[in-house]
C-alpha cells in the first residue's frame, strides 16, 4: 500500500515502472515555481512600471499569463517539467506514460482553481491523499501523473570479476536477492555490508570481509562472469 | 542465458539507442530532418524498430530474472523510447483552421442541450431582473449595495465626459489587461468549478445573469440606456456567449460525476473533460476578442450611438451564424 513504484502497460507488452511523487516534493516543487514566478513578476513590474499606464495593461497580461500558463508552456515544451519540477526531478507525463499534451497540461492547471479551494489546496492535498497515484483534482480530470524523472542511469558493463560458485544450489529469489546485494553494496556502510554476510556465515563459512568478498564472488557467479 | 553474456551481446545495441534518443530529443528542438536522424543510429532500422528491440530486451530481462540495475536501466531506456515515440506531433497552423473551421462550432453543437441549459440559467435571471427592475425600481437594492449602484450609475452617466469606464483613452490598453485576466480567469472558475456537481457553474452563471440584469435594468429605469447599451453592445455577443459555453462546460464536467452512466466516475470525468477541451479553448478565445473590442472599440466615447448598436447586431449575428453554419460538411 506505501509502495510508490506503479506499473503501466505499452502498447508492446513491457510493463513500464514509475515511482509517483507525493505530496511532500510537489509542495516544494511548487513554492520553488510560486519563487521564480515572484521574482519574475516583480522584475517585470519593475519594468513595466516605466511605461507608465500602458505599462500596467501589459503587466496585468503578464501576471494572468504566468498565472494561468507558466506551468503549461514550460510542462508542454520543456519535457514535462516546470522549473520547480526540473529542480526537485519531478515530470508530468500522462497516465500512459506519454508525454503530456497541451490540452492535458491544460485542464490539470486550470483545475488548480479547484484544487486551491477553500485555501492553501487543500482539496487538492485530500485528493492526493486518498488515491494511490497521489492524483490531485486537476491530475485525476486530465489524466496525468507526476513522476519522479530518475536520472540518467549509466550501465556498468564490467566483464572481468573474480566469481565462485554458489556451495549450496539456490532458487531465483535467492540469486536475485544476492545479486541486489552485491549491486546496493556501493550505498551501505562497511559494518552494514558484514552485518548482512554474516547472516549467511552457516553456508558461507566465512565472516565479516570475507564473507562480503564470497557473496560479491557468488554474485558475479550467478550473473555469469568469470 | 547468464546475465554477463546477454549485457555482452547486446551492450551496443542499448548505447546506439541511448545516443539515438538524444538524436531525437535534440531533432525535436532544432527540428532537424529524419535523414541527420538516421545517419546518428549504428541501428539501421525505423525508431520504432529500434524501440521495439530495447522494449523485447526488457521483457526478457524480466521474465528472465536478471538483476535490477539492468532491469530499472531497461525501464529507463523503454520509458524514453516510449516517450519520444507517443509524443504528440501537431501542426499548429492546420490544428488552428481545424478548430475554427470544424471543431469548435461542432462541439457546441454537440452540447447544445448543455448550451441551451446554461443559456437559460445565464439569460432568465438576466432579463427576468430587467424587467423586474423596470417594474419595481427598488429590486435593483436587493441585488447591490447603494455604494455599488452609484458606482455603476456614474459609470454611465450621459453627462459624463466619458462614457463607460471613467478613464483617458490611453488607459484602453491598461483596461485591455485588466479584461483579459478577470474574465478569463471568471470564465476558467466557471468551468473548473462546474466539477462540484455542477454547483460552481450554476452559481457564476445565475450569479452574472442577476448582476448583469440588475445593471441594465437599474440604467434603462434611469434613462441612461443610450450610453450603457452603446457600451455593451460590441463586445456583448462574444463575452456573453463565452460565459455561457463556460457554463456548458462546467455543467457537463459536473453531470460527469453525477451520472456517470455505466462508465466508472472517474473515466466520466476524463472523457467529459477531455470533449470540454475544445470548449475551453473557444472561450478563451472569445474572451479574448471581446477584451480587444471592450477596451478599444466600446470604450471609445467619440463612436456613434447607431454605428455601436448596428455593430453590436452585426457581432451577433456573425457569432449565431458561426455556430449555427461553419463545420457542417464534416463530421467530427
Amino acid at each position: 500500500m506505501l509502495d510508490t513504484r506503479h506499473s503501466i502497460e505499452t502498447p508492446e507488452g513491457i510493463a513500464l515502472q514509475l515511482t509517483v511523487a507525493g505530496p511532500g516534493v510537489r509542495g516544494l516543487a511548487f513554492l520553488v515555481d510560486l519563487l521564480i514566478r515572484g521574482v519574475v513578476q516583480l522584475l517585470l513590474a519593475l519594468l513595466f512600471s516605466v511605461l507608465g499606464v500602458a505599462g500596467f495593461g501589459l503587466f496585468t497580461i503578464s501576471m494572468f499569463v504566468m498565472e494561468w500558463f507558466y506551468p503549461v508552456l514550460f510542462e508542454v515544451l520543456w519535457n514535462g517539467q516546470t522549473p520547480g519540477k526540473k529542480l526537485m526531478e519531478l515530470k508530468v507525463v500522462n497516465d500512459n506514460a506519454t508525454p503530456v499534451t497541451w490540452s492535458s497540461s491544460l485542464v490539470r492547471n486550470l483545475f488548480r482553481g479547484v484544487d486551491f479551494l477553500p485555501l492553501f489546496y487543500i482539496t487538492g492535498l485530500v485528493s492526493l491523499c486518498v488515491n494511490s497515484q497521489f492524483k490531485r483534482v486537476g491530475d485525476l480530470a486530465a489524466g496525468t501523473l507526476v513522476i519522479y524523472s530518475s536520472p540518467r542511469k549509466s550501465m556498468q558493463f564490467d566483464s572481468d570479476a573474480p566469481a565462485r560458485p554458489s556451495p549450496i544450489p539456490l532458487d531465483l529469489q535467492e540469486q536475485q536477492t544476492i545479486v541486489s546485494f552485491s549491486e546496493r553494496m556501493p550505498q551501505l556502510s562497511a559494518q552494514r555490508r558484514c552485518e548482512l554476510a554474516n547472516i549467511l556465515q552457516p553456508v558461507i563459512g566465512e565472516k565479516d570481509q570475507q564473507a562480503v568478498d564470497a557473496l560479491v564472488e557468488i554474485a558475479n557467479g550467478i550473473r555469469g562472469k568469470r | 542465458m547468464k546475465q554477463a553474456a546477454f549485457e555482452a551481446r547486446y551492450r551496443s545495441t542499448w548505447l546506439a539507442f541511448e545516443k539515438r534518443l538524444n538524436l531525437e530529443l535534440a531533432g525535436r528542438n532544432t527540428a532537424a530532418n529524419e535523414g541527420d536522424l538516421a545517419l546518428g543510429s549504428e541501428v539501421d532500422c525505423s525508431f520504432s524498430e529500434a524501440y521495439r528491440l530495447i522494449c523485447n530486451h526488457y521483457a526478457l530481462a524480466q521474465q528472465r530474472g536478471y538483476s535490477l540495475s539492468l532491469l530499472d536501466y531497461l525501464n529507463d531506456l523503454s520509458m524514453r523510447g516510449h516517450g519520444v515515440l507517443y509524443r504528440s506531433k501537431t501542426n499548429f497552423r492546420y490544428r488552428l483552421i481545424q478548430f475554427l473551421l470544424f471543431d469548435f462550432p461542432q462541439a457546441v453543437r454537440a452540447e447544445w442541450k448543455l448550451v441551451l441549459s446554461a443559456s437559460l440559467l445565464f439569460y432568465l435571471p438576466l432579463f427576468g431582473m430587467v424587467i423586474g427592475i423596470y417594474i419595481f425600481p427598488e429590486l435593483a437594492y436587493s441585488v447591490f449595495s447603494p455604494e455599488q449602484i452609484s458606482s455603476i450609475e456614474a459609470m454611465y452617466d450621459p453627462g459624463a465626459e466619458h462614457v463607460g469606464r471613467e478613464r483617458e483613452s490611453e488607459t484602453d490598453l491598461a483596461m485591455f489587461g485588466f479584461y483579459i485576466r478577470n474574465n478569463i480567469s471568471i470564465g476558467f472558475q466557471t468551468v473548473v468549478t462546474g466539477i462540484i456537481g455542477g454547483l460552481g457553474s450554476l452559481f457564476y452563471l445565475i450569479y452574472n445573469g442577476l448582476s448583469l440584469g440588475t445593471a441594465a435594468g437599474h440604467l434603462i429605469q434611469l434613462g441612461y440606456h443610450r450610453p450603457f447599451i452603446g457600451f455593451v453592445a460590441g463586445h456583448g455577443a462574444f463575452e456573453l456567449t463565452a460565459i455561457v459555453f463556460a457554463g456548458a462546460a462546467g455543467l457537463k464536467i459536473g453531470f460527469s460525476l453525477l451520472f456517470p452512466g455505466r462508465l466508472r466516475r472517474i473515466n466520466s470525468l476524463t472523457l467529459a473533460v477531455s470533449e470540454s477541451v475544445t470548449l475551453i479553448y473557444g472561450i478563451i478565445l472569445m474572451l479574448l476578442i471581446a477584451a480587444f473590442v471592450e477596451a478599444f472599440w466600446s470604450s471609445n466615447g467619440s463612436i456613434d450611438y447607431a454605428i455601436k448598436v448596428s455593430v453590436g447586431i452585426g457581432a451577433w449575428c456573425v457569432v449565431l451564424s458561426y455556430f449555427v453554419f461553419l463545420g457542417r460538411r464534416r463530421e467530427t
